[in-house]
């Protein structure tokens, strides 16, 4: 039987079974999958986090790989040794909870689960906002890591930054959701986050200064470790003033918490 | 050659060459420049396109006679749509560290014009087994100035190759950085992917007079 497909009504009801059918084998195959994928984004959140601290699977000079699926639980229970989260409002720390309060208060959302796009929201609302903070040690002391997160050129950068009592860079991890390949993507090579280590986040009299991607910085070995800059990636000014920026604004919050620590 | 013949295997080879899909149809062109700024970028792409053309390709041809004409262009967008997010959300659950390398191609394959050029063009109007070896012909023509594209302006752009440095160290001075050598920075921006395939385009014409168009 042929059909006339040129009519209207025809169109229309096509149209109608094609959403249907497309709407539902799409919902099947993400409501199915869901479970796998939280827990692969679950296990990958411990291994960046690991990686900030010197914790990883890297065998050459520009290998990226994170410790194995099967490992990272133990580790992560081992090697951070605690999961602080700050609470944050007008650039100041309201309270410091550990993470069984915190997990008490808060449906028992592990701390390093905390979804630091939402707590941005939660701030510019005007509300306070939980900023998570996991202590480990590297080369014998005590480094703490936060998450930040911003915008790179086409979509959302994150990273994790391990830093030392003084806010001296020890560790970095940045990633992103669509950045160019091989121009603003290249935040996710060894070269460029390697190349934070041991960068001054504070000033010399103690302000919050944070570290810029710069172009014409003219070090392209990185042996100036105070002059709050990182060579830039070539081709990507924007994704770059992007992880500066993320760097400045979510790092300095955590500033008064570094303060106490010092003087006590 | 039971199973190709030779008509249809022409479907594979054309786009490889005299009909490419890049360079003689100029679609496609706006992935082509944006990836190409590295090799292994290239050759994920291209896969990645040759995977879903082939299978969109079949799936159009099988609804062909069903499509309604009037929003036939909807209809190849929500198949090509629907195709990429279940591929993504599969690679997401079983192949986690592979769908971290794809994430950004599979977003862009949604937007190659080469995929809605041959489900128009071919798929519409041919058998599934014809349209799927059109799709992968296309996608392996596309594939190969990616590749082409992606070797240049990697080698002169960072003096690599798959991230290898080939020609030696530029901040050490050592291979043919030595004799005052410097990468080409321009080499990654995408204007230059544009002048490379450019050039492609000169010299395939020039080779083959028939090309060209009055």
């Amino acid at each position: 039987m042929a059909v006339n497909t040129d009519k209207n009504s025809y169109t229309i009801l096509f149209a109608v079974v094609m959403v249907v059918v497309v709407g539902s084998i799409l919902a099947f195959t993400a409501s199915s999958l869901k479970p796998n994928i939280e827990e692969n984004e679950r296990m990958e959140k411990q291994q960046n986090i690991l990686y900030a601290i010197g914790i990883n699977g890297n065998e050459g000079p520009s290998d990226i790989s994170f410790i194995s699926t099967s490992e990272v639980a133990e580790a992560f229970s081992t090697k951070i040794s605690e999961q602080l989260v700050l609470e944050s409002k007008d650039g100041q720390i309201i309270q410091v909870m550990t993470r069984e309060d915190y997990m008490a208060a808060n449906n028992k959302q592990e701390p390093y689960l905390i979804d630091v796009k939402k707590q941005q929201t939660r701030a510019k609302e005007g509300k306070s906002r939980f900023l998570p903070l996991f202590v480990g040690e590297m080369e014998g002391k005590t480094v703490y890591v936060a998450p930040i997160r911003g915008k790179g050129l086409w979509d959302e950068i994150w990273g994790y930054v391990a830093v030392d009592e003084n806010m001296v860079v020890k560790g970095t991890f940045f990633d992103h959701a669509g950045e160019t390949p091989g121009l603003g993507a290249n935040i996710k090579q060894r070269y460029f986050m390697d190349d934070f280590y041991g960068e001054h986040l504070l000033s010399e009299s103690g302000a919050f200064k944070g570290i810029n991607v710069a172009k014409g910085n003219n070090d392209p070995k990185n042996e100036r470790k105070e002059d709050h800059a990182v060579d830039a990636l070539a081709g990507a000014t924007i994704t770059g003033d992007g992880i500066a920026n993320m760097i400045k604004k979510d790092l300095k919050l955590y500033l008064p918490y570094f303060q106490t620590l010092k003087n006590n | 050659m039971a199973l190709i013949s030779k008509k249809d295997a022409k479907l594979i080879t054309d786009p490889l060459a005299d009909n490419n899909p890049i360079t003689i149809q100029v679609l496609g062109i706006c992935s082509a420049l944006a990836i190409t700024a590295e090799l292994k970028a290239s050759i994920v792409m291209g896969i990645a396109v040759i995977f879903v053309l082939a299978i969109g390709n079949v799936v159009i041809s099988l609804m062909r006679n069903i499509i309604p004409s009037k929003i036939r262009i909807i209809v190849q967008l929500i198949v090509v749509a629907s195709l990429v997010i279940v591929v993504d959300q599969v690679l997401k659950a079983f192949a986690f560290e592979l769908s971290k390398t794809l994430s950004v191609f599979i977003g862009l394959i949604i937007t190659n014009c080469i995929i809605m050029g041959r489900f128009e063009a071919f798929a519409l109007g041919n058998g599934p087994w014809r349209s799927f070896l059109d799709g992968i012909g296309n996608a392996l023509g596309y594939t190969v100035i990616l590749i082409i594209v992606g070797f240049f302006r990697e080698l002169l752009g960072s003096g690599t190759l798959f991230g290898f440095p080939v020609l030696g160290d530029p901040i050490e001075k050592t291979g043919v950085y030595a004799f005052g050598y410097e990468n080409n920075g321009f080499m990654l921006m995408p204007p230059m992917a544009l002048i490379i395939v450019g050039l492609i385009i000169w010299v395939q014409r020039s080779r083959n007079k028939a090309l060209i168009e009055d």
